[in-house]
């Protein structure tokens, strides 16, 4: 008896310490890591949506934790201990079948992308092995006045009627936009937060494919590879890999009017400040095209815009980055 | 110590009112285990083939992969393994002290309790109540509360078992299913109050928790198995009996440090993480001291090792010596670049959790529970099932082990990170194929289990008492 006491005893007791050196002090301490600068609690709708992300265990594939570590630079700076402070319960997650989602909310700012990605991922990004989850979506005869549908493309969408996103959906698509670092005043990396947007490829972007086009119109007096690249990063996902675009929800480029444009003006000014609500070849788009003006610079920008002015078929005069300044300069 | 390493071997009394009573207790949570486990990995294949083809089941949000999921992992870990490995440290704590089990009745509230933790916890995780996305914890309070109650009354009983001890000595296999249980309850209500779990904290919690549930709950339990069932197989004493104390008090000193190894990078304390690295290097020590006395305790004896239930152990000791191996090289900074995050980490779990952990249930169960049934299985479905499981597992780990890789250096490379999704896609497929494999095998244990316990015996039994060879 004495012996069994001992060993079980013993063993609990030694157990007990190490549990409370281990996780409870820990704990304890790590709970009162105050806000970082900006890190603001979430309204009650993005609240809201938390708890969806939560119930639909999204954290399964995609974490919320960025790693001071090259590879993780692609999804913003280095998640800082006062990123977490409102985060209960915690959605770090642990396995990336998915992109990190830490700071998408300003990597796919369109809530018109969001929603048709959560009806059915394949319809914006083909490859997608991502679940639909069209139960937070209802599909309805007409939509009511007032209420904008999610214009999911053709192949995708219910043979009738409109897609209506539920409370359950805005509340989702609000929290996911909320998702955004907070730069963090005279840290070293800091310039990293927006940086990413600007190097690297998000979820649908692809290599080569774009880059064939810049030769159309013989040597381009621009960074071709890197126009492509860009594009890729920061546009592929709304106007896809081909500058073709989502019918009815992301317009194409192809022989658009503003690129085909020969002034340039109304092209650098949409890339610089976005757009929105604008017919376009008599189509009216819900969805907002977000302004690049802070997150690229005028180099990139030109880069870009020439990239599409001469890939795809499109064969229109090409801009410099002082092109792209001058217009920066007007507003 | 020699007199409790002859306990273990030495022959049982049969017949009596006990005995029955604790065959059938060994019957029903087998039988119930092997149940859940049909089901949850039921779901592990369709969760796998949902790789293949996201829209595989996908009009009800029950069975959308994020609910699944959490179905799968806590339906293997709360409703297959462990009462599983509960019922067998139940039958060697009587066994092995040579007394009848304390209490029947409580067994029957532990098997209950357990249950219905399992039927509550997979009901609520299909209509989306969880406790947050924190892997093995996702189970609403209260239902972790009945589980720890499940987890009280089992080590209740092993205790007042062990208590009734012919011996003075108590048999290594009983220190460490009931280390492990008081362990475990630790655990559980650490991971249940409140207080200390805002944000990051909650992160060191969550951290501590998913691996301690792993190596303090099902390794120690699993080792327990081990220690009993095999020197029963091979008819001798374990290589080492002091060298199994040695192992189980390392494991205590280790173990429980390396939790934060899961968050390497993460913004938990850099503190807290090298202790983890270091502790994991630390490991090794009762891990391979263990293993060597499992694989000296076979050696030797040919003959025997060619019996299928022996050849499960031999596999649940690979499994832990690769595995535990494998934890410890992953949990360095350098090898973490390539691998944390991906793919590679689900081959791990496998690799432990089945190729370790579930292996060693079944060989405790092949080896022990005909002897209290006096049921044996059909040997030919016997190693059907072996060889299934064995080809399917290794399938599974190598195929992840390798995409995983493949995974990990795409992001290196800095591919877009869809490029990550569309490499993948072989390896997913032949993981589900190991899959299948496997889950055919759990049909195949199912009927042998079946067998075993309730299937009435042609030839009627020649009463229970000639115990199996090797008794
Ligand atoms: C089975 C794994 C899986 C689950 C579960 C999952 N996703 Fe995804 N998700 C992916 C993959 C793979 C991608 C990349 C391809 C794509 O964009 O669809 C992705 C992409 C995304 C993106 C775009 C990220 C970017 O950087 O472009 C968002 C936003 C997103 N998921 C949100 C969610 C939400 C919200 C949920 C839960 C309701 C969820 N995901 C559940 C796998 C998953
Ligand atoms: C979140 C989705 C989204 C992203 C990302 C995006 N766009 Fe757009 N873009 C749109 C939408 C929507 C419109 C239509 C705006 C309107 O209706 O006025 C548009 C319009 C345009 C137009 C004007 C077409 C016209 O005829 O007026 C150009 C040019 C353009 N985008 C270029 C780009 C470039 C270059 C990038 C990358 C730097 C980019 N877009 C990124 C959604 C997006
Ligand atoms: C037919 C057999 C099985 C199949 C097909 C299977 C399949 C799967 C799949 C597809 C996942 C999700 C992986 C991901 O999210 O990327 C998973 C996760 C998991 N499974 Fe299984 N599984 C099986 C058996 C088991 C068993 C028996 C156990 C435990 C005893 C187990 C424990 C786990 C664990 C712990 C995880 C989480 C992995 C992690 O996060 O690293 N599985 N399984």
């Amino acid at each position: 008896m004495n012996r069994l006491v001992a060993i079980a005893g013993g063993a609990t007791l030694v157990y007990a310490v190490l549990a409370v050196l281990m996780a409870i002090m820990p704990g304890i301490e790590l709970s009162q890591v105050p806000p970082g600068p900006g890190v603001k609690p979430l309204s009650p709708i993005e609240a809201r949506g938390r708890e969806i992300y939560v119930a639909e265990g999204c954290a399964y594939c995609h974490t919320q934790q960025v790693r001071p570590l090259p590879v993780d630079r692609v999804f913003g700076r280095p998640s800082a201990p006062g990123d977490f402070a409102f985060d209960t319960p915690e959605l770090l997650g642990s396995e990336r079948t998915g992109p990190d989602l830490t700071n998408v909310g300003t990597r796919q700012s369109s809530d018109v992308w969001q929603y048709i990605h959560l009806y059915d991922p394949r319809a914006v990004v083909p490859q997608s092995i991502m679940p639909s989850f069209r139960w937070l979506f209802d599909v309805v005869a007409k939509a009511p006045a007032g209420v904008v549908p999610v214009p999911v493309p053709k192949p995708y969408a219910p043979a009738n009627g409109a897609v209506i996103p539920t409370d359950d959906a805005k509340a989702l698509v609000a929290y996911l936009l909320s998702l955004k670092q907070q730069p963090i005043p005279g840290a070293p990396g800091e310039a990293a937060a927006t940086a990413p947007l600007a190097q690297a490829a998000p979820a649908n972007g692809t290599t080569g494919g774009a880059a064939a086009g810049g030769a159309a119109a013989g040597a381009p007096a621009f960074d071709a590879a890197d126009g492509a690249k860009l594009f890729a990063a920061n546009c592929a996902a709304c106007h896809g890999e081909q500058g073709a675009g989502v019918p009815g929800a992301f317009p194409t480029l192809h022989g658009n009017p503003v690129v085909m444009a020969t002034d340039p003006a109304e092209h650098i000014a949409t890339v610089l400040h976005g757009a929105q609500g604008k017919p376009i070849n008599g189509v009216t788009y819900a969805a907002q095209m977000p302004a690049f003006a802070s997150q690229l610079s005028d180099r990139q920008i030109a880069d870009i815009i020439d990239h599409e002015r001469t890939s795809w078929g499109n064969h229109s005069p090409t801009v410099t980055a002082a092109d792209v300044a001058a217009v920066r300069a007007k507003k | 110590m020699n007199s409790s390493a002859t306990i273990a071997a030495s022959p049982h009394r049969d017949g009596d009112a006990g005995d029955r009573a604790l065959a059938r207790i060994f019957s029903a949570y087998t039988a119930s285990a092997t149940l859940w486990l049909v089901f949850a990995t039921l779901v592990g294949v369709v969760l796998a083939l949902k790789f293949a083809y996201p829209e595989l089941l996908s009009g009800s949000p029950a069975l959308t992969f994020g609910r699944l999921r959490p179905i799968h992992t806590n339906g293997t870990f709360y409703a297959w393994a462990s009462p599983a490995l509960i019922g067998l440290a139940l039958y060697i704590a009587a066994r092995s002290s040579g007394a009848r089990l304390y209490s029947p009745k409580l067994a029957w509230v532990t098997l209950g309790l357990v249950n219905l933790a399992a039927i509550a916890g997979t009901v609520s995780l299909a209509l989306g109540l969880n406790d947050g996305d924190q892997e093995y914890r996702e189970w609403l309070g209260w239902i972790r509360v009945v589980l720890a109650l499940g987890l009280v009354t089992a080590v209740w009983n092993l205790l007042a078992t062990v208590a009734r001890r012919e011996g003075k000595d108590i048999y290594l296999s009983n220190w460490y299913t009931i280390g492990g249980t008081l362990w475990t309850i630790i655990i559980v209500v650490v991971a249940l109050l409140p207080w200390y779990q805002h944000g990051l904290g909650q992160v060191a919690v969550q951290g501590y928790y998913m691996h301690n549930a792993v190596g303090m709950w099902f390794t120690p339990l699993s080792l327990g198995v081990f220690y009993y069932a095999l020197p029963k197989l091979m008819n001798r004493p374990i290589y080492s009996y002091s060298l199994g104390i040695f192992a189980f008090w390392t494991n205590l000193a280790f173990y429980p440090l390396l939790g934060a190894h899961h968050f390497l990078f993460s913004p938990l304390p850099w503190w807290l993480q090298t202790t983890a690295i270091v502790c994991s290097v630390a490991m090794l020590v009762p891990v391979w001291g263990g293993s060597a006395n499992f694989l000296l305790t076979m050696r030797g004896r040919p003959e025997r090792m060619r019996r299928t239930p022996a050849a499960f152990i031999l596999v649940g000791v690979l499994g832990y010596l690769l595995g535990s191996t494998q934890g410890t090289v992953e949990a360095f900074r350098s090898l973490q670049r390539v691998w944390h995050l991906t793919n590679f980490t689900v081959g791990h779990s496998h690799l432990t959790m089945y190729g370790f952990v579930t292996f060693a249930i079944w060989g405790g169960i092949y080896a022990l529970l005909p002897r209290a049934t006096g049921k044996e299985p059909n040997n030919l479905l016997m190693g059907v099932h072996f060889w299934l499981a064995t080809v399917g597992v290794l399938i599974y780990v190598l195929a992840l082990s390798i995409g995983g890789t493949v995974q990990g250096l795409d992001w290196i490379r800095g591919a877009p990170f869809i490029e990550s999704v569309t490499d993948m896609a072989p390896y997913w497929l032949w993981r589900s194929i190991g899959g299948l494999l496997m889950f055919v095998s759990h049909l195949v244990f199912a009927w042998n289990v079946w067998t075993m316990t309730y299937r009435r015996a042609r030839t009627p039994a020649p009463s229970i008492a000639p115990a199996p060879a090797g008794a």
